[in-house]
Formats: structure tokens, sequence, C-alpha cells
């Protein structure tokens, strides 16, 4: 079983810097609409505002420490998966961010060491937790995400997750 | 083993003794959505095949961070909440009445030992009276009001000792952020904080609530201010760390030596002692929001500008955080105090916090703020810098015209 984490992405990669905050994201002004295409229209905008219109389908964002530090707003990553994003690579996340991210189906990946330049192409196998980066030829390896968290990203996010199930499972081993 | 505070409550609701790094799944005393998170959470409950939720007295929705709305796709939002609690027999807050945290614990919603779940990540405000609260994105809270329960991870435990006496003038605020300055935007990611020590029992619940409001500011999933010397309008029973409880790591300060302290633009973390920054000149001062807009805060601002006028140069705005506080702040003249000097009263709310309405700053324009970040385009303009301080500094540099040590005036 598993939709989502047998399969590997690939795409180019864009990174930026460490702290990446939730504003930088997505614009407080821009957060209160039910049409998630707002939120792609103005994603990273005061961070880089060329971000939304060179992203393509499929790639992955790149960040250092603390991505997603900040608000609550679940527009974060919405805007990031709208706008085409398959995919977070980051030293580590901040705590709201990385729940939200998986419980929208944008899989995050905690990798505490890398090398990666805007521009290579990258695969990224869930399934393993792990990074390629295609253009240099290096591996990488995530952090492994909590049980219940890879159950949410398997079933593309907490919605369907509890369309399926009905309420929160807990593997024996973690409890 | 003994535990800590988080590790306490926790415990408590999982039915289980639990100790760092354990997940659990724990039913929650309460859930809190605001007009920022709560259209999504709707989305997602009836995405979820929600129908009803787990209890309708624990579920509370708050109409605070446009409000009254701006314009008519938030007015929109408002309207879609306003059905959403009809519909489910639920409590809402309505715009005007005040922001969502400050709503909370004043009307005595969430309790001491409670664990209290909000869509906004200054939930964890809550510590302040010894509640876990944490903050969580809309799909997260949708999942709670369906299932009454939550997914945690039981956080280790930073312990922040506060020796020595506060200095008069030293707010809440001043504390938390030179903590802030030392432990980094990210020093407490996946933690929680403990605030203890002998100056932390003549701490005043706003200045309680300013300190573990911020902790998220330094990562923190949650965090508590030791309930010694706290007073709250109905009894309780503290829950306090066992003697033999163990922690990550301390950090003592002396709050003796605090000064009066100040965030630079873009982060909460670039703190520095007022006297470092003073002279900046300001256009707009703002003394409000979850952190700093209580009686307490206001009463300190009119101490400040008392018989004065601000600065003709810059601009004061003033959001309540509640409705009581500001009919409270009617009653005692201090508003009649802040207006004869030039003040311009917002209704309770988030207002220009968060960059939605209500005083957006222009390009350029330097402001000073009581709020809790001041991330590049915080408040709803790029191009402006914010700087941070308590409601003393801050009234302070209203009152010059520039940054402004307060201590000279009180
Ligand atoms: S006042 Fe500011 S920080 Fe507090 S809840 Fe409102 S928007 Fe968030």
């Amino acid at each position: 079983m598993g939709r989502k984490q047998n399969i590997k992405i690939t795409g180019k990669a864009h990174v930026y810097g460490d702290h990446i905050d939730t504003d930088a994201i997505i614009p407080g002004k821009y957060t209160k609409t039910l049409d998630l295409q707002t939120f792609a229209d103005h994603v990273l905008e005061d961070l880089d505002p060329e971000f939304k219109d060179r992203v393509q389908p499929g790639d992955i964002l790149v960040g250092g420490e603390n991505f997603g530090c900040g608000s609550s707003r679940e527009q974060a990553p919405l805007a990031l998966k709208v706008a085409g994003v398959s995919a977070v690579i980051a030293k580590y996340f901040a705590r709201i961010f990385f729940r939200n991210a998986v419980n929208i189906g944008l899989p995050v990946l905690e990798v505490s060491d890398f090398e990666i330049a805007t521009g290579d192409e990258l695969e990224v196998d869930l399934k393993a937790g792990a990074v390629e980066n295609l253009t240099t030829g290096r591996r990488f390896s995530a952090t492994k995400m909590p049980q219940v968290m890879i159950e949410i990203l398997d079933e593309g996010g907490l919605v369907n997750y509890l369309k399926k199930y009905g309420d929160y499972r807990l593997q024996k081993d973690e409890g | 083993m003994g535990q800590t505070i988080v590790e306490k409550i926790i415990s408590a609701h999982a039915a289980k003794n639990v100790h760092q790094g354990e997940i659990v799944i724990v039913a929650v005393d309460g859930a809190m959505a605001s007009d920022t998170t709560a259209p999504l959470a709707i989305t997602s409950f009836r995405a979820m095949g929600g129908k009803a939720v787990w209890d309708p007295d624990k579920c509370f929705l708050v109409i605070d961070h446009a409000a009254p709305a701006p314009n008519e796709r938030i007015s929109n939002l408002h309207v879609l909440m306003r059905e959403f609690a009809a519909e489910q027999h639920c409590k809402l807050f309505e715009a005007g009445e005040g922001i969502c945290h400050q709503l909370m614990i004043e009307k005595n919603i969430v309790r001491p030992g409670h664990i209290f779940i909000g869509a906004d990540s200054h939930s964890c405000a809550y510590g302040a009276i010894d509640a876990l609260g944490a903050g969580v994105g809309s799909t997260d809270l949708a999942a709670v009001w369906l299932t009454g329960k939550i997914w945690l991870k039981v956080p280790r435990t930073i312990k922040i000792e506060l020796i020595g006496k506060i200095p008069m003038g030293i707010q809440g605020k001043d504390l938390i952020l030179d903590v802030i300055g030392k432990t980094g935007i990210a020093g407490a990611t996946y933690q929680a904080m403990e605030f203890c020590g002998p100056a932390v029992s003549a701490l005043s619940l706003s200045g309680r609530i300013s300190m573990a409001n911020m902790m998220i500011e330094a990562g923190a999933k949650t965090g508590f201010v030791h309930p010694t010397g706290l007073k709250l309008p109905y009894t309780f029973t503290a829950e306090l760390p066992d003697v033999e409880a163990k922690y990550h790591r301390t950090i003592t300060i002396d709050a003796a030596a605090i000064q009066p302290m100040v965030s630079q633009p873009h982060s909460p973390d670039k703190v520095v002692a007022v006297d470092q920054v003073a002279g900046k000149k300001i256009h707009y001062a703002f003394i409000g929001t979850c952190v700093n807009g209580r009686l307490e805060d206001l009463q300190m601002a009119a101490r400040i500008l008392r018989d004065v006028k601000i600065h003709p140069h810059t601009r004061l705005i003033v959001g309540p955080a509640s409705r009581q506080v500001f009919l409270d702040a009617v009653k005692d003249r201090t508003v009649e105090i802040l207006l004869k000097a030039g003040a311009t009263f917002i209704p309770p709310g988030c207002g220009p916090c968060v960059g939605t309405h209500s005083g957006v700053p222009g390009n350029d324009e330097v402001v000073i703020s009581t709020a809790n970040r001041n991330f590049k385009g915080r408040m709803g303009n790029p191009h402006a810098k914010i700087y941070l301080a308590s409601p003393a500094t801050v009234a302070a540099s209203a009152r010059e015209g520039k940054i402004a040590n307060p201590l000279k005036y009180l």
C-alpha cells in the first residue's frame, strides 16, 4: 500500500537560506481567502518575486535551517503546493509548518547535511527517505519521520487519512 | 523518573506516564480557530466527512484577525464562520470582542492543566496560566473538531531561571525579548520552555501572557511560566514540575540586569538593549496585539503620555486586546489620556499586527510596535521596518518621535 510513499519525485532545485518564515512564503494579507490560486500567485513574493514565474510543476524547494518558522498558516505549504512545488527539503523545519505540510500532503524531508545548488536536478525517494542530486551524483539521507506522519503522507494528507480511518491510529511501538 | 510540566500535563491526558520523545494521541480540552484559519479548517472538516464537531462546548471561533471586515472577500469568510458556528452550536466571538488568545484566557475558557489547541501559532500563550497551548494549522484543527484528539510528540524542555528583582519599568516583554535574543529564533524548536525562579512570582498575569505568547518566537512548541504567585479569578491546582525533572538545558537570567529591550528588523531575535538603537527616527508607533494590548500595557503607555502630545511626525495607534480591556481602560480614564496625547484607537482585534488593515505602514517607514513578529512584510508592507518593544518603550518612542528609553519617564 502507500499511494504516495512509493513514488519517486524528480524536479529542479530552488535553493534558499535559513529561517524562511511564513510571511516570506505567503504574506498575511493574502491568506484570507479560500481561493487557493491566490496563495500560489503570491508565493515567496517578498523573498523572491520572480519565483512564481520561474517555478515549474514538480520543482523542489530547498531551504536551510528552521524552514517555515512563524505563523500557523496552512496557507504557506498550500501556496507552495499549488504553485507546483512537489517537495520541500530543509536542514530542519519549524514544527507547525512541518505538520501542516504533511497534513496537506506536501512531502517534506529533513536532511541535515546536503550539497544542492539552484538548478540541480533532484530525485527524492520518499520510501527510502533519501535525496539524490542527479546533477552531482551525490546522495543524502533524511531523518525518519514519526510513523503517524508517514501514514498521513501515505494517504496524501490528513483529510484522506481521517476519511479512511475516521480516527487516529497509533502503532504499538510508538506509544 | 521526574517529569517536567509538559510531561505531566500530557501524562494526565494520555492516562499513562510519558517522557520526552514519545508520540501520543491525547484528548484535548478545547480548540480555537480564528478568521485566518477557521475557513480552511471548515473546508477540511467537511472534506473529512465531518458532520458534527466532537463537543460543541469545547470549540471556539473568533473573528479577530481582520475585524470588522475590511472588504467583501473577508466579510464572506466571516459569514462562513458564523454559519458554521450556528450549525455546530459552538461559541463564536464576534468582530470587536477581542483577540483570540486574550479571550480564551480572559473568559476563563482555557484553564490550568488543560491541553488547548489553537489554530494560531501564539496559542503557546496559555502557558501563562499553566495550560499546554499548542498552535496548529487548519487541517490539524479540523481533525480535532472531528475526533476531539491530537497526536503530539512529547517535547524536551528548556528551563529558564529568572533570578534577581525585576526593575521598575521592565515588563514581561523585555524579559522574553532578552531570552529570544539569547536562544535565537530556532533555539527552542520542537521543545517546551519553562520560566521559573524567584523573580517569576512577581510577574503579573499580563506580563506572564506576554512571555508565554512569544515562546514560539524561539521556535517552542509550547511553554509555561511557573504558576508560583499566579492569581486567577477561580481556584485551581497548580501543576509544577518534579524536583528531579530532566531538562534539556538551563538558561539563567538576572532580571535585575535587564534593560528595556528592542528587536530590530526583520527578525524577533535581533534583540538589543534600547540604548543601542535609541534616537532612530520612527513614523508610527503601535500598542496592542495579544502580546501587549491589555489594561496594564495601556496604563503603562498612559503613564508616559499623560499631559503630553506624541511627537508631531509620529502617529500612535492603540488596539485594546479585548472589549473588556477597552471598557476597563475607558473607566479608569487611560483611554482619555491616550486620546488627548494623540492616539488613534482601533477596535479590539489584531488590527495592523498581521498587515490586513487598520494601519499598514508606508514604504521606508519605521514602525515601533508591541507585537511579537517583525518579519519582512508582516504589517502588510515589505518596505517598512518594524522594531518590537514593550508598551513603555513604544510610548516613550511615540513621545519623542524616535526610539527612546522609557525609564526616564517612569
Ligand atoms: S494580535 Fe497579531 S500575533 Fe496576536 S493573534 Fe492577532 S495577528 Fe496573531
